[in-house]
């Protein structure tokens, strides 16, 4: 079996949410299946200047098919055009100039995803948003298995998208409000999905203390992990923290990691530690009392993810359906509506350790349960098995012609996505139990070839029982 | 901070959170979220606020009554030296530009251009700027409703607390006024018995009232009737318990206890037997019940300031008898 992984950015120092989802996923995989990798030379998401260079190079050892960026993204155009999609009734040839302006443009991509297309037995897209993955399944739609990403934004009110979600072979959710949503928006229940979400390389041992000593950090702290801007709502994180702060009970401090795009308010307990690597990164969670999540939109939050892993309770915003969803449907965060419920939310979990270690607790269980590789890999893996032995549901809307993309008849995306239901989703995904026995590839007629294990310093058949999972009598894990 | 009652095994985000809005609502008095002080400021605003002045609807008043704005459009002032010939026949714009010399064997029309033309520039001037002062106008209308706006929530809410806070003060009170009773019911029931030596020796006849003391018609009103003479107060009766009530009541009206239980002054001459000696002897006695019933008098005052901090629902009173016999030792006595 061969098959072929579809994402705009790829590579070691591309730390973006969906292309390190794509490159966990596209290694881990490599175990079961011959591997490639279709991305674009860009390094850049916003410019997709093309920055590396083009044709076949080895990332962890998987091949990765690097093809150039026709133009790079001009933002006036690009602004213009979103104003438009999103605000206004417009044609779908609106839509079409959204795609190409927002890019990576690559039509090489394109034209070698339909002209190979029989040398893959499955691609796996990511992201719906963007023009590799529009064009990419409209090249290879029977082929087609499709990780959205999808956040509650504008874009997935836009017109054009629906064919895409309907004439897919397979859809990888990551989580049930995502599937939701895509299903409300674009009516398309009959086609197979599953909400997988992803896992992540947590180390077995973090050490705390030496992210204390290395930082200066002392006594008690909250962590916060990712881009600071006002936009994954760390300005009402400030706004709340400070409420908090006024409290003389109250020891937390608030230590943020990752790159600021805002401005950081002047207190002692708010510290700023800039863009850390991963090592420090979980050494900070680990060493932290909990997790602070203010964003309102998120398809899927690794770093929620992450703290459960490591044993650790989130406290996220309610706003955000999918991480509200997570929390209740994990038991392990709390979430805010309010300054009020931040404020007390953060201090039920200073004060009362046992709710701190409960949450922490279920976190682990949920991330050993949902999240965690071997579920990973099976879920991806019977996605495949069942799409090989079914014929493709219907075939892709043909492209509009010159007339019909004239037409002023798409409603504004924002008026699409308000007009859906919100709210997170009580009921919990279908429980896929953990696989005892090693997973077995999907097909028998596997090609792969014998290859260096990416990841085996970190692969837990060497190191025995990571941190907060249950041993096991052998096999794959 | 209280403890959460879920216990760690079967920890449920979903009631954490309930009781984490309990609490703020606890906190708060109500909880009101902003829609709802909207809601309120908008419509219910009489309830709470004094209506006289205040208009709930100011900033929906004003819009109506404003429309939007639009820069005015100016008045095409423009005047150059073509202005006075300009036509849009094209033969007489060029019959006007041949005879233009001859008009000027006239008059020279040059200075009324330029002065025209100055004149212009100043009306294009004027106009921009009344343009612009009318648009700051209208910005400053704007904003003085917003804050108008702003003022009757913020009243609104001010209002609410105020209302809230007077609830809770009407509450403290009235459980203030409880505890009050409470104490004053637990230091009524202390009983106090008289010692063994009082009970042997056989009670004094009945006097007369001292002439140099006025009555206490209250309380000899209500006083019962005296005791069977030489009786032994093996059985306490009602009357006795009646009897040591009214003592308590007479320590608490003021004075010591001495001069109140037989002491030179002050003692009504009917009191019992233990008290009603005037002499130094039943002075000294009654300093040796004073020291014997200070005891449960402050264990009971303690219990009492005890229990009035406790809870309202906790509190049980108990019976008489049974705080009789527990907190007054003499009861104890062979």
């Amino acid at each position: 079996m061969k098959l072929a992984f579809v994402v705009q950015r790829y590579g070691h120092a591309i730390n973006g949410g969906a292309e390190l989802h794509a490159r966990y996923i596209a290694e881990r995989l490599a175990r079961h299946a011959e591997i490639e990798v279709l991305t674009t030379c860009a390094v850049d998401y916003v410019t997709w200047n093309n920055e590396l260079p083009e044709g076949v190079e080895q990332v962890n050892d998987l091949p990765v098919r690097r093809f150039r960026v026709k133009h790079e993204r001009d933002p006036i155009a690009f602004g213009r055009l979103s104003e438009r999609v999103f605000n206004q009734a417009h044609s779908i040839g609106d839509e079409l100039d959204w795609i190409d302006a927002e890019g990576p443009t690559s039509p090489g991509l394109i034209d070698y995803i339909a002209s190979h297309a029989n040398d893959y037995d499955f691609f796996i897209f990511f992201s719906y948003r963007y023009y590799h993955a529009f064009h990419g399944v409209r090249a290879v739609a029977p082929r087609a298995i499709l990780v959205p990403t999808a956040e509650r934004d504008s874009t997935i009110g836009l017109s054009m998208f629906k064919s895409i979600f309907r004439s897919v072979r397979g859809l990888m959710y990551n989580s049930p409000e995502e599937r939701a949503m895509i299903q409300t928006i674009t009516g398309n229940q009959d086609v197979p999905g599953v909400v997988v979400g992803v896992g992540s390389e947590v180390p077995a041992n973090p050490q705390p203390s030496r992210f204390r000593q290395k930082f200066d950090i002392r006594g008690p702290f909250a962590v916060y992990v990712g881009r600071i801007d006002a936009n994954k709502g760390c300005k009402e994180l400030f706004d709340f923290f400070n409420a908090y702060l006024k409290d003389a009970a109250g020891r937390l401090t608030l230590v943020l990691i990752g790159n600021s795009l805002l401005e950081i308010p002047n207190h002692s307990r708010i510290r700023h530690l800039g863009f850390l690597d991963d090592a420090d990164k979980f050494d900070a969670i680990a060493g932290s009392e909990l997790l602070i999540m203010p964003s309102y939109f998120e398809s899927l939050s690794m770093v929620a993810l992450e703290a459960w892993a490591l044993g650790k309770p989130v406290l996220a915003n309610a706003k955000c359906d999918v991480l509200k969803g997570q929390c209740i449907r994990s038991n392990a965060g709390l979430y805010y509506d309010n300054e009020a419920e931040f404020v007390e939310s953060l201090r039920a979990i200073e004060h009362n350790k046992w709710v701190a270690g409960s949450l922490g607790k279920n976190g682990r269980h949920y991330y050993r349960d949902y999240y965690d590789w071997p579920v990973i890999e099976k879920k991806y893996l019977d996605m495949i098995d069942r799409l090989s032995k079914s014929a493709p549901l219907r075939a892709i809307d043909p492209a509009p012609g010159w007339f019909e993309r004239q037409k002023v008849e798409c409603p504004a995306g924002a008026q699409v996505v308000a007009a859906v239901p919100a709210g997170p989703v009580i009921t919990s995904e279908a429980y896929v139990p953990r696989p005892q026995t090693p997973i077995s590839p999907p097909l028998p007629d596997r090609r792969v070839v014998e290859r260096p294990r990416p990841f085996q310093g970190r692969d837990r058949r060497h190191q025995g029982r990571r941190h907060g999972h249950r041993p096991h009598s052998g096999g794959l894990r | 901070m209280p403890d959460f009652n879920v216990r760690s095994d079967s920890v449920n985000v979903e009631q954490i959170m309930e009781q984490i809005r309990a609490r703020i609502r606890e906190k708060r008095g109500a909880d009101y979220t902003e829609q709802q002080i909207q809601e309120l400021a908008a419509v219910k605003l009489e309830k709470f606020l004094d209506p006289r002045g205040v208009r709930s609807d100011l900033l929906d008043q004003f819009r109506k009554a404003q429309p939007p704005y639009r820069p005015p459009e100016l008045p095409n002032y423009a005047f150059e030296d073509v202005t006075l010939f300009e036509s849009h026949r094209a033969p007489l714009r060029l019959m006007r530009k041949i005879l233009k010399p001859i008009l000027k064997l006239f008059f020279n029309p040059n200075p009324l251009i330029q002065a025209l033309n100055i004149q212009s520039r100043l009306n294009t001037l004027y106009a921009e700027r009344e343009a612009k002062g009318e648009a700051a106008r209208h910005a400053y209308d704007q904003l003085h409703y917003e804050v108008m706006h702003n003022l009757v929530l913020e009243t609104t809410r001010l209002g609410i607390e105020v209302k809230n806070l007077k609830m809770r003060v009407e509450s403290l009170t009235s459980r203030l006024e409880f505890n009050e009773r409470r104490a004053r019911a637990l230091e009524g029931v202390v009983v106090y018995k008289p010692s063994s030596e009082d009970r042997v020796e056989p009670a004094p006849p009945a006097r007369e009232p001292r002439p140099e003391q006025p009555p206490a018609p209250n309380r000899d009103a209500m006083r019962p009737p005296p005791p069977p003479q030489g009786g032994q107060p093996a059985q306490e009766g009602p009357g006795q318990r009646s009897r040591r009530r009214r003592r308590r009541r007479g320590r608490r009206g003021g004075g010591p206890v001495a001069a109140m239980m037989g002491g030179p002054q002050g003692a009504p001459s009917d009191l019992p037997s233990e008290t009603s000696h005037g002499d130094t002897p039943a002075l000294a006695e009654s300093g040796q019940e004073n020291e014997q019933l200070d005891e449960p008098v402050n264990e009971v005052a303690s219990r009492s300031s005890e229990l009035s901090h406790s809870e309202a629902p906790d509190f049980e009173p108990q019976p008489v008898d049974d705080l009789d016999g527990d907190s007054d030792p003499g009861d104890h006595e062979p």
